[in-house]
């Protein structure tokens, strides 16, 4: 099996086995959109309205949380140390471990939106929009908040100063994420336009957050 | 053998091994009967016969209650009692209970639909009731993720203990708020508001459910049994390695 | 193969640890780094492998393979151990000769060479200290590389998985490897050169 392989398989399984899994995400994000109409009243039609916006917000907020551990785990145990001086480049790496911070954390989220949309009395029309945004959007706000995890890793408590490095960066993805989501449900704006640009930073994400999170960690790790 | 015999783990198994076939035999019987009686009981005269999901709605509301119940039960005799079979006992009982919730919540909301026109209502029973679909999901967590059985026993406890809060919140939510959920009427001050015509199949439903409760927590007490020995075993194997 | 420092210097959090360091360790050869605790004997290891920069002089490898880069070449054993609890001892092992680019054959070979092959299945969060460090010694092993740079590798190990170790060195040495460990004991193979931090050069 090749070294990036390796690395994937490794990360997945441990990723299920630890905790609650990939799932502990999914209680976050219910959690989160429980305590939303507690906060706001339980005015239905508002609910309706805002409902990708809380959505969007709370996904945001649960894959935040995860990032947390996903280099400062293998920092404190050594095998940073190792991975930094293995063959396959540390860009590669950072990227297939993004890979499978999404697919534990982020995946879940898209999956586990239709139900939970339905506390927020969302018709067929719109989760369908919001998913499909969620599927486009998750990989953007991993891939962008491995340059977060990576820039805190050597912090013992880095939690909050990786939530102030990184939700700056996810504006752009919020912002044409939940325009995406509503633009399909009300006017004027046809879904295409933001929806394009949603994939566009997804895409350079992709490309820029290894090898930023790669230069950052090299950095720390002096 | 008294009863207080089966704090011993390896009795409790000998015990579980007898009674869960004939538990489970006897829970299919009632099931068959409280099927038979539901079918025939009469249809609402507003609703039609979407009220029979009453007899599943119902019953999953009370057990899921229930279970929470029994936990903070086992919660006092781990903090307590220090009773050995406690923690096991609380642990097998959060996913059953956490999925009768689940059913009431799923089956509430099929209901709801056709007469409220959403699936959903943020009023104080189902916003009650959905905390403490939270709470079991939180306690399942808990469990899964501290490593050493007797201190994840500890930290449930004391969860189990403070979420209890939460069960006279569902119970009385429809008594103290204006809610879209039916007042209470079975269990409440007076004779119950319904007609015994609909309310035997009910009891019969959810004696039905009451045992399947009672198998599944003894063949998942079981198991935790079982995996706790694995788990010794293993430690065993790596201390007297070389 | 012969590995070469002149003048090393390393700087690390705005302090020099060390600078002017010269030596030379040739295929087959031990050295033992020495010195008291904050000398650099960590650090040193730590920039021969490249986890820090280098801050003055060179270090040359002759004779190795010139399509890879030093790091590449070397096996860094360090304090920890680099294992996840929740994965098995064949799965941890499995993994890291994966990534490195070891053989898959060597690795049931590596786990009987420290005595764990009967604990292959079990979780490595099982282990005692001793046994997580056994593990982490199978790693060398499992991935064959010239260089080893040992960070006290005799830490938490008892005397017959010492005596082990040594045997796996001498082994290591006899096949043309090099030995580099920071150690404050001794290492138990002869013709030990040694590295002394901290005194005047």
């Amino acid at each position: 099996m090749s070294a990036l392989a390796a690395m994937l398989t490794r990360d997945l399984r441990v990723a299920v086995r630890v905790g609650g899994g990939a799932l502990i995400g999914v209680l976050f994000f219910l959690v989160v959109v429980t305590l939303t109409p507690l906060a706001l009243g339980p005015d239905l039609a508002l609910l309706q309205r805002i409902g990708p916006a809380i959505l969007w917000l709370a996904a945001l907020l649960a894959n935040l949380l995860a990032l947390d551990r996903l280099f400062a785990a293998d920092h404190e145990d050594g095998s940073l140390d190792l991975i930094m001086t293995g063959r396959a480049p540390l860009e590669l790496v950072v990227a297939v471990k993004g890979l499978a911070q999404w697919l534990t954390t982020g995946l879940p989220l898209v999956i586990a939106t239709p139900p939970i949309g339905l506390f927020l009395n969302l018709d067929a029309k719109a989760e369908g929009t919001l998913v499909l945004t969620l599927l486009v959007g998750t990989p953007g706000l991993t891939f962008i908040g491995l340059i977060g995890a990576a820039l805190a890793v050597t912090l013992r408590r880095g939690g909050l100063l990786l939530a102030v490095l990184v939700l700056p960066l996810t504006v752009p993805v919020l912002i044409f994420g939940v325009a995406a989501a509503n633009a399909a449900v009300m006017g004027p704006v046809p879904f295409g336009t933001p929806f394009t640009i949603l994939c566009a930073f997804t895409l350079a994400s992709i490309v820029v957050g290894p090898f930023a999170a790669a230069a950052a960690l090299r950095q720390e790790m002096e | 053998m008294a009863i207080t015999d089966l704090a011993n783990p390896s009795r409790f198994l000998a015990f579980a091994n007898r009674i869960i076939p004939w538990l489970g035999a006897l829970t299919v019987v009632v099931f068959a009967f409280a099927i038979s009686r539901a079918m025939n009981a009469p249809d609402d005269y507003q609703q039609g016969a979407t009220v029979k999901i009453m007899y599943l709605h119902v019953p999953g509301a009370w057990l899921g209650m229930l279970g929470w119940g029994l936990m903070t039960v086992a919660a006092l005799g781990t903090l307590v009692w220090r009773h050995p079979l406690a923690d096991v006992a609380a642990k097998a009982a959060a996913p059953i209970g956490a999925a009768f919730t689940f059913m009431c919540l799923v089956t509430g909301s099929l209901w709801g639909r056709p007469m409220w026109g959403t699936y959903w209502v943020w009023d104080a029973r189902l916003t009650s009731v959905l905390v403490l679909f939270l709470l079991y999901l939180g306690v399942i967590a808990l469990w899964r993720t501290v490593e050493d059985p007797s201190r994840a026993a500890r930290a449930a406890a004391i969860l189990t203990l403070v979420g209890a809060l939460d069960l006279p919140i569902i119970k009385f939510s429809v008594d103290w708020w204006n809610t879209l959920h039916q007042p209470a009427s079975v269990l409440r001050l007076g004779a119950p508001t319904i007609d015994p015509s609909i309310l035997i199949p009910l009891f019969i439903s959810a004696l039905a459910f009451t045992l399947l409760f009672a198998v599944l927590l003894l063949a998942a007490m079981r198991n935790e049994i079982l995996r706790r020995r694995v788990r010794t075993l293993r430690l065993l194997q790596a201390s007297t390695a070389s | 193969m012969r590995l070469c420092a002149s003048d090393l210097g390393c700087r690390r959090g705005g302090r020099t640890v060390f600078e002017g360091l010269s030596f030379a360790v040739e295929a087959g050869e031990a050295l033992a780094i020495r010195g008291r605790n904050g000398a650099g004997k960590s650090s040193l290891l730590r920039l021969i492998v490249g986890l820090v920069r280098l801050g003055g002089g060179r270090l040359d490898l002759e004779g190795g393979d010139p399509e890879l880069s030093l790091s590449e070449q070397a096996h860094y054993l360090g304090h920890q151990d680099a294992l996840k609890p929740s994965l098995s001892v064949g799965e941890n092992l499995r993994f890291w000769s994966e990534f490195l680019g070891g053989l898959s054959s060597d690795v049931g070979e590596a786990l009987a060479a420290v005595g764990l092959a009967a604990l292959a299945d079990l979780p490595a969060a099982y282990l005692s200290a001793g046994q997580r460090r056994r593990l982490s010694i199978a790693r060398l092993l499992a991935v064959k590389r010239p260089i080893w740079l040992l960070d006290e590798p005799t830490s938490t190990l008892d005397t017959t998985a010492q005596e082990q170790l040594v045997g796996l060195m001498r082994a290591h040495l006899a096949g043309g490897g090099l030995i580099l460990a920071a150690t404050h004991s001794a290492l138990g193979i002869d013709d030990v050169k040694e590295l002394r931090l901290g005194a005047p050069q």
